[in-house]
C-alpha cells in the first residue's frame, strides 16, 4: 500500500513533529509512505480570499503530484475537506481537470478517518495518562462528517480519559486569515473555546487540525493555562514527551 | 436606513464592548440553539421535511414569473390588488397613493422584514403619516428609535430591564406606571398601549411569510397575533411582500411553515398562522374593506438563475443568525443594514453594493454551522466565497492584503522556491523564539497576537527533516 502525506503548510512550518507522528502511524499500518516533493499549500488561502484563479493552479499542483497513489492522507481536516470537496467545486467547468479532482478526492482521507477505515491497529498503547478533551474543527466535522473516528482511536489508549467541550460544535475563530483580519472576534471566540477548555478539567487538548490548535494553544497561554495541546497523530503515536504546541524547548 | 456595513469592525469593536448588549446576547443566543435541536431531534422525517422544501422552493424559483402571475390573477379573483414594485422607491410609492387615497393618518403595522428593507416607516412618517409598530418588538425597537437587530426577534439586543425603562419613560398614561419587573407585565402593557392603535388605524400593514399562487392568499406567522389584528381591524390592509415568497399551493406552504417555526423558534408551529384572501366579503363578519399586495422586486429577479440564486430560498427563519459565532458575539447591528448574520452577509453587498457591504462577507471563518441548521440547505458559505470572488475580481481589498496574497501565491507556485523560503522563515522564527516556543508580540502579527501567543516553528521544515531522513527518496 503506497500511501502519499499531503504534510500542509502548517505542519511543515511550524510543527513538523506531526507530519513525523502521522509516517509512524501509517507505517504501522503497513504502509509505504511517499512525500511528494511538490507540494506547497491546498490552496486555502487563495480560494477563501476570492483568488480562484491561483487556487485552481495550486489545485493542479497537488492533482499533478498525488496522481497515482493507493491513498493520499492529510493530517487535516481543513485541507483534506478542500481536496475533497472544494476542488471539485473549482473545476466544475473544466471536465478533464473535474475528473482528475474526484479522482484525487476519492483517494483522499483525513489522518482520523483513514486510520478509522483502516481496519488496521496503528494506536499502540502509549505511555500517556491524563484527561483528553478533544476539539473538532469545522472542516473536519461539516465539511468530512468526522466525529467518531477520532474518539474511537483515542479510546485504543488505556490511560486516555476522554472529556466532551462545552458547545463543542462551535468554531475557535481561526478561520485562515479571518483571525487577523478580524483579530476583535476571533480574539473573543478563542476565548469562549478556551474557557471551555480549561472548564472541561482536561490535561491535554487535541484535534485533527493544526490551525485550530496553534490558536486555542496560543490564547490558552496568553491565559497562563497548564493545558497541554498536541495534534492528535502526535498522542496516538506516542510523542507527547516532547513539549506541546507553544510550550517551551525542554532544557 | 443608511448602510454602515462598511465600518463593519468598527461596529463589531464597539459591539464586543457593550457589557448590556453581551449580556443580552448570551441570554437569547443558547435558548434559540437549544430549543431549535429539541425541536429538530423530535421530527424524524425533519431531513426528508427538509428536502422537500428545498424542492418546492426550487420549483417555485424555476417558474417565478408563472407563479406570481397566477398570484395575481388570484388576488385580483378575490377583490384585491396587486402592485408590482421594482424599486424600494416605487413600493414606498405605491403604498403611499393607497394610504392618501383612503384618506389614511394613523397606519398600524405587523413586523415586514421587506418593510425595513425598502424603509416604509420612514417613508410614511415623511408623508405625514402616523405609523405605529404592533409586534412587541418592533415597537420596542421603533420606540427606542434603532433598527432591528435579528430577522424574528428584532429587539433580542436589549435586555428587559431597558425595555422596562423604555417603557417607564414613555408611557405616561394613569394605570401604567407600576413598575415593569417580568416578561409578562411588559408585554400587557405593550397589548394596552397596542389596543387603541388597532382601533383607530385606517391602514394596517402587514409582511408575508409565504404568498400562495393557487388561492392568491398570503400567510403570516407571529406569536402574538398582532399580526391578524393589523389586518383585520383597519379598512385598508397592505401586504408586503418580495418576490420570491410566492409558492404554488397551500400544500407547499405548509410543508414551509412545519419547517420554518422549528428552525425560528423550536415550535412545532408559530401560535398564529394566518391566511388572508381579498378584502372583507359581503357575508364576512369583519375584514378589511380594501386589500392590496406589494410585490417587491429590489434586485431579487437579478438574482435569478445567477451565482446567488439559492439564497432565493431563504424563507427567514433566522436559524444561521442564532448559529453563527460571529453574529452571536457582535449581535445585528454591527452588520449595518437590515439583515445581519449570514443571510445578512449575503443580502446586504447585494442589495446595498459590495463596495458598501465589502467586510460582511470576510467576517466569517466559513465554519459551515449556518448551512448545517439552514432549513432550505442554502450553501452560505459559497455564497459568501462567492463575494469574495467578486471583490478579489475588482480589487476591493485594502492593497495591503492583496499584496501580502499574492506573494505569497507567487512562492506557493514554485515548490522548490516555496521549500527554500520556508525553512528560512522557520529557522528564522525558530531561533528567534529563543526556546520559549512562543511569541508575545511579533511585527507585522499584531493581529493574532493581540489575545493569543504566536506558536514558534520548531526548527526545520518537515519537507527538509524528511530529505535528511530519506536521502534517496
Ligand atoms: S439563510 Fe437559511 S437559516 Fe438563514 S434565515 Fe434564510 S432560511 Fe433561515
Amino acid at each position: 500500500m503506497r500511501v502519499a502525506l499531503f504534510v500542509t503548510c502548517l505542519v511543515d512550518l511550524f510543527r513538523p513533529s506531526v507530519g513525523f507522528a502521522t509516517v509512524r502511524l501509517l507505517e504501522r499500518l503497513g504502509a509505504e509512505v511517499v512525500v511528494p516533493p511538490e507540494q506547497t499549500c491546498c490552496g486555502q488561502p487563495a480560494y477563501n480570499n476570492g483568488d480562484f484563479e491561483t487556487a485552481r493552479a495550486i489545485a493542479r499542483q497537488v492533482i499533478a503530484a498525488f496522481d497515482g497513489f493507493d491513498h493520499v492522507v492529510v493530517p487535516s481536516g481543513s485541507c483534506a475537506g478542500m481536496l475533497v470537496r472544494h476542488y471539485p467545486e473549482l473545476f466544475r467547468d473544466e471536465p478533464e481537470t473535474l475528473a482528475r479532482s474526484q479522482t484525487l478526492a476519492a483517494r483522499t482521507r483525513e489522518l482520523s478517518a483513514f486510520l478509522a477505515e483502516s481496519g488496521g491497529d496503528p494506536v499502540v498503547d502509549a505511555p500517556f495518562s491524563g484527561k483528553v478533551a478533544i476539539h473538532d474543527s469545522c472542516s473536519a466535522r461539516r465539511e468530512l462528517g468526522i466525529h467518531a473516528a477520532p474518539r474511537a482511536l483515542l479510546g485504543k489508549l488505556a490511560g486516555v480519559e476522554s472529556v466532551e467541550l462545552k458547545e463543542a460544535e462551535t468554531c475557535c475563530g481561526f478561520g485562515g486569515t479571518f483571525c487577523v483580519k478580524y483579530p476583535d472576534i476571533s480574539a473573543r471566540m478563542v476565548t469562549d473555546k478556551a474557557d471551555a477548555v480549561i472548564a472541561s478539567g482536561a490535561d491535554v487538548l487535541v484535534s485533527g487540525d493544526l490551525g485550530c490548535l496553534m490558536n486555542i494553544a496560543g490564547r490558552l497561554k496568553r491565559m497562563d493555562s497548564t493545558v497541554r495541546v498536541y495534534h492528535l497523530a502526535e498522542l496516538l503515536a506516542g510523542m507527547t514527551d516532547a513539549p506541546g504546541i507553544a510550550d517551551p524547548d525542554k532544557t | 436606513m443608511k448602510p454602515t456595513s462598511a465600518a463593519f469592525s468598527d461596529n463589531a469593536h464597539r459591539a464586543l464592548h457593550d457589557v448590556t448588549l453581551q449580556q443580552a446576547l448570551a441570554k437569547a443566543g443558547v435558548g434559540f440553539v437549544e430549543k431549535r435541536r429539541a425541536a429538530v431531534s423530535d421530527l424524524p422525517e425533519f431531513a426528508a421535511l427538509r428536502e422537500a422544501g428545498r424542492a418546492i422552493k426550487d420549483h417555485a424559483l424555476a417558474h417565478l414569473d408563472h407563479y406570481l402571475l397566477r398570484f395575481e390573477q388570484q388576488v385580483q379573483a378575490s377583490g384585491g390588488e396587486v402592485h408590482w414594485a421594482e424599486t424600494p422607491a416605487e413600493a414606498c410609492a405605491a403604498v403611499l397613493d393607497i394610504c392618501t387615497r383612503a384618506g389614511a393618518t394613523l397606519v398600524a403595522k405587523g413586523k415586514s422584514m421587506v418593510g425595513e428593507e425598502i424603509a416604509i416607516n420612514d417613508a410614511l412618517e415623511t408623508a405625514g403619516f402616523e405609523v405605529v409598530e404592533t409586534d412587541l418588538g418592533e415597537y420596542i425597537i421603533q420606540i427606542a428609535h434603532e433598527p432591528p437587530s435579528h430577522i424574528i426577534a428584532p429587539a433580542v439586543h436589549k435586555t428587559r430591564k431597558q425595555i422596562a425603562d423604555l417603557f417607564e419613560s414613555l408611557h405616561h398614561q394613569p394605570g401604567l406606571t407600576r413598575p415593569l419587573e417580568t416578561v409578562p407585565q411588559i408585554v400587557d402593557e405593550a397589548r394596552q398601549i397596542l389596543r387603541d392603535t388597532f382601533l383607530a388605524a385606517d391602514v394596517g400593514i402587514t409582511g408575508a411569510n409565504f404568498l400562495i399562487a393557487e388561492t392568491g392568499s398570503t400567510v403570516i406567522v407571529t406569536n402574538e397575533g398582532n399580526g391578524d389584528l393589523s389586518a383585520t381591524l383597519p379598512r385598508v390592509h397592505i401586504v408586503l411582500a418580495s418576490i420570491e415568497k410566492v409558492v404554488p399551493t397551500l400544500e407547499d406552504a405548509s410543508v414551509l411553515l412545519r419547517l420554518l417555526a422549528r428552525s425560528a423558534t423550536g415550535q412545532e408551529i408559530t401560535s398564529y398562522t394566518t391566511f388572508f384572501t381579498g378584502p372583507r366579503r359581503a357575508d364576512d363578519p369583519d375584514g378589511p374593506e380594501q386589500f392590496h399586495v406589494v410585490l417587491v422586486d429590489n434586485g431579487r429577479s437579478r438574482m435569478l438563475g445567477g451565482a446567488y440564486h439559492e439564497m432565493l430560498r431563504c424563507i427567514r427563519c433566522g436559524a444561521c443568525l442564532n448559529h453563527c459565532p460571529v453574529y452571536s458575539a457582535v449581535g445585528g447591528h454591527a452588520y449595518g443594514w437590515v439583515y445581519p448574520g449570514p443571510m445578512g452577509a449575503v443580502l446586504t453587498p447585494l442589495m446595498v453594493g459590495l463596495d458598501e457591504g465589502r467586510p460582511l462577507p470576510n467576517a466569517s471563518t466559513l465554519c459551515g454551522r449556518c448551512e448545517e441548521v439552514c432549513p432550505m440547505s442554502i450553501p452560505l458559505p459559497q455564497l459568501l466565497r462567492e463575494h469574495r470572488r467578486q471583490e478579489f475580481e475588482r480589487r476591493l481589498a485594502p492593497p495591503r492584503s492583496r499584496w501580502a496574497l499574492a506573494t505569497w501565491a507567487f512562492f506557493a507556485q514554485r515548490p522548490r522556491l516555496y521549500r527554500w523560503a520556508s525553512r528560512l522563515g522557520s529557522l528564522l522564527l525558530n531561533k528567534s523564539s529563543g526556546g520559549r516556543g512562543r511569541f508575545r508580540s511579533l511585527p507585522f502579527a499584531e493581529g493574532w497576537t493581540a489575545a493569543r501567543d504566536l506558536p514558534a516553528p520548531q526548527g526545520d521544515t518537515f519537507m527538509a527533516q524528511w530529505q535528511r531522513r530519506k536521502p534517496h527518496d
